[in-house]
């Protein structure tokens, strides 16, 4: 997750980079992406793999995946993320994210494990969260 | 939205987020973590910490790693806090632990605990942060210390459990896949888990095995299908609905599970007809979500047994994909147009059209999926369109991974489908010299051998135009600078070898340029080998010829220069060309043949050339000669192969004793007596210091790489030249034919065309469809279709590929002008495209954002005229202001903004803010609009936070979801 400056709000890596790697790879492809207009795909091509894109607002949301991978599902599957949160957080924004960095981490990992899609319930997704909110 | 009292969170934690939100460069950002990095070193030790100050240290310690920046130092309080008994802190720890650690630092042995105490946790969210961890930082060796409490958990009552433990196993198989072959039996269970969620995960490890091994899984075909025609029909909780569509996550690994499971297998795939027919039918073609399953569905039916119906019904969408404005769709249409090509190729005629606008799209991504589409349809009808457009693009681009990957590509299309050697020559001509140095050497080589062999039979004169034709090309081309040095080793030894053939070219000429191609790569040894090697044999065929050699004095120097070479193979060549030019005309005919490149070398092994001299000897009294066998008494093989290794390293220094000579020496080429050859072998580089050998093998030198080349590559089957090029049928050599008579032809049906066109050309309308035309040529050629025209266009004559009839040309014409106004059209598109995204919470799309385009063009119109009537980048502009517009709504008029802020797009909701009454009609359509009173509330919370909107970066505020 990016701003529109390109500066990052949210990361998750299912393959292990060093701090270096990840500082060069992210810089590479936020550049590739805010370089494009709104009239162009959401995809672009990095190295051996894709990068799916999507805006909302000031938030960039980008996904590294593979070449097997459905493009459209995954330029979906963003939006589902963004109306999760934004279920969690009602009308959700950068400050929501920026404030509650772990709570969009949790969901994230409900939503994705070993980098694959493994929840699509919003219900689902949010039940471990609204227990831990209520505990404590 | 109850997460929101308070944030929970101290004011220093508020600042830091402030401060990093409001950095406006990478620099600011930079300097206020370092800030950070300090501050956090010094109070994370300090003594008895809150918990919750802890938690919040750790948080602040993840956003100085995602900002790029070392935290390391704070690693060993991440891994304390998973020790901790709330569950929130908890969590926090392992997420942070997570995101900290690769899975093979020395910390996670702490970890491994913790989380096998937490497996056994009472509390099954406890377990489900352990298995979150488990599945980030468990490696090979630590698999055995979780994995029977991970199998235990697969039959735990919560659903949660028991999906984070099949993803658990996932993890191990992943990572070490002999350490659950004997649980691969748990997946197969999993998959009838009542819980649909559980099913779901578990087809990601099914998915994994059935790609390595698909046979021991057909037996779940039933099964999947079954489970997808449960999920089309509906039958999971409706929570897995995503826009109106059922389950579509699990839909489409299901049919990505399904095209593996039917690839090549007829039975398998007769059992998925109907319920892959079904989903083509129901989907919802007007959703992304809809769209993405269709597409998958495409793969699938291209992927199994082939099912006529189902591909009617995937051509069908992949034209509407086609069609679309959207070049999400279009990528998509023309990926799943590339897979279903390869099963029915007559699908891509109708499509022509679309597939040339996307190629001639501004669109890098675009353009790129539809070079790969046309590299599948590439056959030899159309490679010349196709390669010669894959060169154009390739010498556009600057990214060198995509340079290797075109100029691969074009090369094995070259090499698969060239019409003819000459068009072959050129094309490789020009992928050298725009990405010699990406390229494979061996193409060179290839290059070469196809000059020196020309067409292989008996077609002297066309060998001979080829090979001037590519002398010429040469000529032109070697003054340019950066040649790729591969591409400069074949133009010198083209030039070499057939720079003076013709008689067109003296050999001062030839001389001089291979000087100068010497020179200006003086720090390339390669290049100038080759140079060398290529004056010796124009000097040589001079002298061959019988006319006098004048060495420029250029040459003269650099041969001199050469042979003090720090190289000693440049200097043995300069010695050697030294050598070859004091020779008279018959010796160095027979040492350097002229166009002999590929002439089999006859070798006497049994040296019977040397009998007389051998006699001679004996009658003076020499020794007879002792094989070494007899001599030793061994039979020694090996000498064979240390010979041949001799032979491989004459360059380099030899560290020991050199063998006796013995008669199994490799034969040498007979400089002097022309005995009758007995056997034919390749050539080894001589090796031997027999002076008057050594200026002999001079030509073997320089023609190693071509002639050993060419000798191991006998008997294999030509990949170019004739055979293939007279085979596809009548309608390639129909092509050349007309390229032969090309130029009168092509001259006065273009002075026809040219003159109508200038006729009609008061007209926009048949301006459009004259471009179009041009388009649909390249359609035609590329295709060959039903549009397919009497003349090819070849790729410089486009202009005169506007001489279609009349007929055609206004047929084509509604059509054409849809086409060619796209970029009329998308201007309008756009707005209709992009509101989606945002606005897209389930109501039908089409009308609810086609009624909010207008509002926001009169908006824009009473707001910034001036901007308004600039059309060109209307979309974009549109686009944003809508999401900004949209959003705006939450937030206070900031004052002073205008004055402060560069950015247009804050300036023009500055401006939306002042008119709260359009933005608000905006929202009128949507089912689930924002809810003002929320984000004022939420406004208002953060200013007591000390964050005010008015400050630099007031997107902070901005809604996501508009």
């Amino acid at each position: 997750m990016v701003n529109k400056q390109g500066q990052t709000r949210l990361a998750q890596y299912y393959e292990y980079l060093n701090l270096e790697e990840r500082r060069a790879l992210e810089g590479e492809i936020v550049r590739k992406c805010l370089a494009r207009n709104e009239q162009q795909c959401s995809f672009v091509e990095h190295r051996t793999y894709k990068i799916v894109y999507r805006r909302y607002a000031s938030l960039f949301f980008l996904v590294g995946v593979d070449n097997g991978e459905n493009e459209l599902a995954i330029l979906e599957f963003i939006h589902l993320l963004v109306e999760t949160m934004d279920r969690h957080f009602g009308n959700v924004c950068e400050l929501d994210i920026m404030f509650h960095l772990e709570k969009a981490h949790f969901m994230l990992e409900e939503m994705v494990m070993n980098g694959c899609i493994v929840e699509t319930s919003k219900a689902n997704i949010l039940a471990p969260i609204q227990l831990m909110d209520k505990a404590s | 939205m109850g997460s929101q009292g308070g944030f929970g969170n101290s004011k220093e934690f508020l600042d830091l987020v402030k401060s990093i939100g409001e950095a406006r460069s990478k620099a600011e950002e930079d300097r206020i973590v370092l800030h950070e990095i300090e501050t956090l070193k010094r109070r994370i030790v300090e003594p008895d910490i809150p918990k919750r100050k802890m938690k919040e240290f750790i948080i602040r310690l993840v956003y100085v790693e995602m900002l790029g920046h070392d935290a390391s130092f704070g690693y060993i309080h991440a891994v304390k806090m998973t020790h901790d008994d709330s569950l929130l802190l908890k969590r926090t720890g392992y997420l942070a632990v997570t995101l900290f650690l690769n899975e093979d630092h020395d910390l996670i042995i702490l970890i491994v605990n913790t989380i096998q105490k937490d497996l056994k946790s009472d509390n099954y969210l406890v377990v489900c942060a352990a298995l979150n961890a488990v599945c980030k930082l468990i490696n090979e060796e630590t698999i055995p210390a979780v994995l029977p409490q991970v199998v235990e958990l697969l039959g735990h009552s919560k659903e949660a459990v028991r999906k984070k433990a099949i993803m658990a196993l996932h993890r191990f198989y992943q990572r070490s896949p002999s350490s659950v072959t004997h649980l691969v039996s748990n997946f197969r269970k999993k998959l009838c888990d009542n819980d649909p969620g559980v099913m779901g995960a578990t087809l990601c490890p099914l998915f994994d095995l059935i790609a390595v091994d698909a046979n021991s899984y057909k037996d779940l075909v039933i099964s999947f299908v079954s489970i997808l025609k449960q999920v089309a029909e509906r039958r999971l909780p409706k929570t897995y609905d995503y826009h109106q569509m059922p389950a579509p996550f699990i839909q489409i690994r299901l049919l990505k599970i399904l095209a593996l499971l039917g690839s090549g297998d007829r039975q398998a795939s007769e059992n998925m007809y109907t319920v892959v027919g079904d989903i083509f039918r129901k989907c919802d073609s007007t959703s992304n979500i809809g769209n993405a399953v269709l597409y998958e569905c495409i793969c699938c039916v291209s992927s199994i047994y082939p099912n006529p119906k189902l591909l009617e019904a995937a051509a069908d969408v992949i034209s509407r994909f086609l069609k679309s404005d959207s070049h999400n769709l279009k990528y998509m249409g023309i990926d799943a147009l590339s897979r279903l090509i390869k099963i029915s190729p007559e699908i891509a005629e109708q499509h022509q059209l679309a597939v040339i606008d996307c190629l001639e799209d501004p669109d890098d991504t675009l353009k790129r999926k539809t070079f790969e589409l046309l590299y599948r349809m590439t056959k030899s009808s159309n490679v010349e369109v196709i390669v010669d457009r894959m060169i154009d693009y390739m010498i556009s681009i600057n990214d060198n991974h995509y340079k290797t990957e075109i100029a691969s590509r074009c090369v094995e299309l070259a090499e698969q489908f060239a019409p003819s050697n000459h068009w072959f020559i050129q094309t490789m001509n020009k992928v050298f010299e725009h990405a010699g140095d990406l390229v494979n050497i061996k193409v060179a080589d290839n290059l070469m051998r196809l000059i020196a062999e020309g067409f292989g039979e008996d077609d002297d004169t066309a060998d001979c135009q080829l090979r001037s034709s590519a002398v010429e090309s040469y000529l032109r081309i070697i003054g340019e600078p950066k040649l790729p040095s591969a591409f400069l080793q074949v133009i010198c030894w083209v030039l070499g070898e057939y720079g003076t053939a013709g008689g067109k070219y003296s050999a001062s000429y030839i001389t001089g340029k291979l000087c100068d191609v010497a020179e200006a790569h003086s720090s390339n040894d390669t290049v100038k080998a080759y140079a060398v090697t290529a004056l010796m044999k124009v000097y040589a065929f001079e002298i061959a010829a019988g006319r006098k050699v004048d060495m420029l004095p250029e040459c003269q120097s650099l041969i001199e220069e050469l042979s003090a070479s720090h190289s000693t193979d440049l200097q043995q060549r300069a010695y050697e060309l030294q050598a070859v030019v004091t020779l008279d005309a018959h010796a160095v005919e027979i040492i350097m043949p002229s166009d002999a490149s590929c002439e089999d070398i006859e070798v006497d092994k049994n040296l019977s050339f040397l009998d007389s001299y051998v006699e001679r000897s004996l009658e003076q009294g020499a020794q007879p000669y002792i094989p070494e066998n007899e001599r030793s008494g061994m039979i020694n093989i090996s000498n064979f192969r240390s010979q041949d290794q001799h032979d491989t390293s004459t360059h380099t220094l030899r560290f020991e004793a050199y063998e006796l000579p013995k008669t199994s020496a490799p034969p040498r080429i007979s400089p002097v007596s022309l005995a009758p050859s007995t056997e034919l072998v390749p050539v080894p580089e001589p090796s031997y210091p027999v002076e008057m050998h050594h200026v002999a093998s001079v030509p073997s030198v320089s023609d190693t790489g071509s002639t050993e080349l060419r000798l191991r590559l006998d008997g294999v089957q030509k990949k170019w030249g004739r055979p293939t090029y007279s085979s596809p049928a009548s309608s390639s050599s129909d092509s050349t034919s007309h390229k032969a008579v090309n130029g009168v032809t092509q001259s006065d049906v273009s002075s026809t065309s040219t003159s109508r066109t200038r006729d009609s050309s008061y007209d926009s309308r048949s301006a459009q469809a004259e471009i179009s035309s041009e388009k649909k040529k390249l359609a035609a050629s590329l295709f060959g279709g039903p549009s397919k025209t009497e003349k090819r266009p070849s790729s410089t004559s486009h202009k005169v590929a506007r001489s279609t009839s009349p007929a055609v040309e206004k047929s084509q014409g509604p059509k054409a002008v849809a086409s060619s106004t796209t970029g009329v059209v998308s201007e309008k598109a756009a707005p209709l495209q992009q509101p989606p995204d945002l606005l897209d919470l389930g109501e039908p799309t089409v009308t609810s954002s086609a009624s909010s385009v207008d509002p926001f063009k009169q908006l824009e119109g009473l707001l910034d005229p001036t901007q308004a009537t600039s059309a060109a980048n209307h979309g974009a502009v549109d686009n944003t202001k809508a999401a900004d517009i949209m959003s705006m709504y939450s937030e206070f008029p900031p004052s002073g903004q205008s004055s402060v802020i560069a950015n247009p797009f804050t300036t023009n909701a500055g401006d939306a803010n002042l008119i709260p009454g359009l933005s608000t009609t905006n929202k009128t359509g949507h089912a689930k609009g924002p809810n003002p009173r929320d984000a004022l509330e939420k406004d208002a919370l953060v200013r007591q936070m000390g964050v005010t909107p008015m400050s630099q970066n007031p997107n902070l505020f901005k809604d996501l979801l508009g």
